[in-house]
């Protein structure tokens, strides 16, 4: 398949940092990559590339065909960028800031003010349109900067952090939106904290650390190799940590971690609840006691846990290790 | 499209975007518009006494040099404007977008001009009030307040180079200060170029700033009549000098402020 998004061996040093370390991507058309790491793993410099906001040290990247060094005019008519932080005007009401986004994409006058109308009806935000866009709250203004990425039809987006900051209705709405778009066929590339986010809208995640992939595959294959979710035990008596632990060890993908003064056991599973079940059958038996008892999703802190052995950490070459941290599985290159 | 009409156009919308700006924080205006009604307030009655060249009448001597003092002033707005706009984060859209690369900067400096007319017609309307007249008919009038207006456009131009340069609206405000006070207060603006020392005097005739005042004085017909010849070129032919410097400080500046702002955005 065509690759609409194409980035090899990306590297981006700023003074000591080095944000990029040889990063490659590739994006089919039709669908959509999530860029998944901490804060600082190098995400937004990637997407700053990519949108010809930040030129590399090294590497090259190219969308739909066009290299984004040599011909950046040419990437920019052809991608639509929605950044972390909305990039609209707050004196312009939504529809001023719309058309005039049109008009700079060099659609005409008349053509800016009728898609400007389109698309504030098609974001929910056509009574608010009128409005300077300082009075909208934090998820109407990302809806309208989205808007504005989307102004030329443009055949690739980039949307950094779409939903970092939102409330979960602002964020369900959010992904209803990004669904619909990769509906209608656009390639689209994107970033995010969030492993869930990650899972429901990307065909494929490359997990980020250090400005270098250190995983990537679809949702499922990185679940598989991070395991599934998570079981969470607090125990009631410290005394029967050893006999909880070979318990969980039973049902677990991978280590059981222990922390909270050996009352408190994590364990990957990939069985869900019927794993759980067992686990507190188990418990039963061996008249185990317990505070506490939950079944979690994994979180990104537990990809990174599993994949690097480390937590997210936002500063380079310090991983946050804490006192519970499992056996680290081997990291995956 | 051509480049240059790609510029032009991409210009007006940013510039369009500026003045609605303008018409929603119209606040932003009264203090920047209050500024020339004081000066001309204060040297027409503050210094006005003291001040007082023989035979002449100072308030018609003034205002013309508070018109050139102000337009160069006003270019500081250009400056914190752009500076301002560098900082947030609808300059990302900007050049995330396939627009040409000089429009933010042409529709700033485009955008400054309503400024700079709706200034110079406050102005007026203070200098008509404490006794100041056009003497030399509606042409020449109008050919003064075109000149005036053309030379704030140039200084608009550096002022942008500057306001891409430093890193915050305070930084610039006081870095223009430092400039522009010398610039318009050696000159003639305020006094006439024979009170100045062989060597000072030297640097006002040359000085842009008294040559623009000069020809303003000449189209409004405001030099007083028993002021001696002028022995300089620049003073002999104020308009055409004066509008020498204008193509020089575009020919230099646009380009240069281009290049600033591509470099800002490739950091």
């Amino acid at each position: 398949m065509y690759e609409m998004i194409r980035a090899t061996g990306l590297v981006k040093r700023y003074k000591e940092v080095e944000a990029l370390r040889g990063l490659d991507l590739a994006v089919p058309e039709g669908t959509v990559l999530a860029l998944l790491g901490p804060n600082g793993a190098g995400k937004t410099t990637a997407v700053r590339v990519l949108a010809t906001l930040l030129k590399p040290d090294g590497g090259s990247a190219q969308i739909a065909g066009v290299d984004v060094l040599a011909d950046p005019e040419g990437v920019r008519s052809r991608i639509g960028l929605s950044g972390q932080y909305a990039a609209v005007d707050e004196h312009l009401t939504g529809y001023e800031n719309l058309e005039m986004v049109g008009r700079l994409y060099g659609l005409g006058r008349a053509r800016a003010r009728t898609r400007a109308r389109e698309l504030l009806e098609r974001f929910d935000l056509a009574d608010a349109g009128d409005r300077p866009s300082k009075t909208y709250s934090g998820g109407m203004r990302r809806r309208l900067d989205l808007a504005g990425a989307l102004v030329a039809e443009p055949p690739v987006l980039i949307l950094d952090e779409p939903t970092t900051g939102l409330d979960p209705r602002s964020r369900q709405q959010m992904w209803d939106v990004i669904r619909e778009l990769v509906a209608s066929g656009a390639t689209l590339l994107l970033t995010t904290q969030y492993l869930e986010e990650a899972d429901r809208l990307a065909d494929d995640i490359v997990v980020i650390d250090h400005g270098n992939a250190i995983a990537r595959g679809t949702a499922d294959e990185l679940k598989a190799q991070t395991g599934g979710e998570r079981i969470e035990i607090v125990l009631r008596d410290a005394a029967d940590r050893e006999t909880a632990q070979r318990v969980l060890e039973r049902v677990a993908v991978g280590g059981v971690s222990v922390g909270d003064n050996g009352r408190a056991l994590t364990a990957a599973v990939d069985r869900g609840a019927s794993a759980l079940l067992e686990v507190l059958r188990d418990f039963e038996e061996h008249r185990v006691e317990v505070l506490d008892v939950g079944l979690r999703r994994p979180t990104l802190d537990d990809v990174f846990l599993t994949l690097t052995g480390h937590a997210t950490s936002a500063t380079p070459g310090s991983p946050a290790a804490t006192d519970d941290s499992p056996t680290p599985t081997e990291a995956l290159r | 499209m051509s480049t240059m009409t790609r510029a032009a156009t991409d210009g007006w919308v940013v510039a369009k975007r500026n003045l609605i700006k303008i018409k929603r924080v119209p606040e932003v205006l009264v203090f920047v518009l209050i500024s020339p009604i004081m000066f001309v307030l204060l040297f027409a009655y503050v210094f006005g006494g003291a001040i007082s060249p023989e035979g002449v009448d100072y308030k018609e001597f003034l205002v013309p040099g508070i018109f050139a003092q102000t337009v160069v002033f006003g270019a500081t707005f250009t400056g914190a404007g752009l500076a301002e706009d560098m900082q947030k984060g609808i300059i990302d859209r900007f050049r995330s977008l396939p627009m040409s690369s000089s429009a933010v900067l042409v529709g700033r400096t485009t955008s400054d001009v309503v400024y700079n007319v709706l200034s110079v017609v406050i102005m007026s309307l203070t200098g008509l009030l404490v006794g100041w007249r056009i003497r030399d008919g509606v042409v020449d009038a109008l050919l003064a307040f075109g000149l005036l207006l053309l030379f704030a456009y140039a200084i608009s131009w550096v002022m942008a180079w500057v306001g891409l340069l430093v890193p915050s609206v305070e930084v610039i405000n006081n870095a223009s200060f430092i400039v522009i006070m010398p610039l318009t207060f050696v000159s003639n603006a305020f006094v006439p170029t024979e009170s100045f020392g062989s060597v000072l005097r030297t640097v006002v005739e040359w000085n842009p700033v008294s040559t623009l005042t000069q020809a303003v004085r000449e189209l409004f017909g405001n030099v007083p009549a028993t002021a001696p010849p002028q022995e300089a070129w620049s003073m002999q032919h104020p308009a055409l000098y004066t509008l020498l410097w204008v193509l020089l400080i575009l020919v230099v500046f646009v380009p240069l402020s281009v290049r600033q702002y591509r470099l800002s955005t490739s950091k």
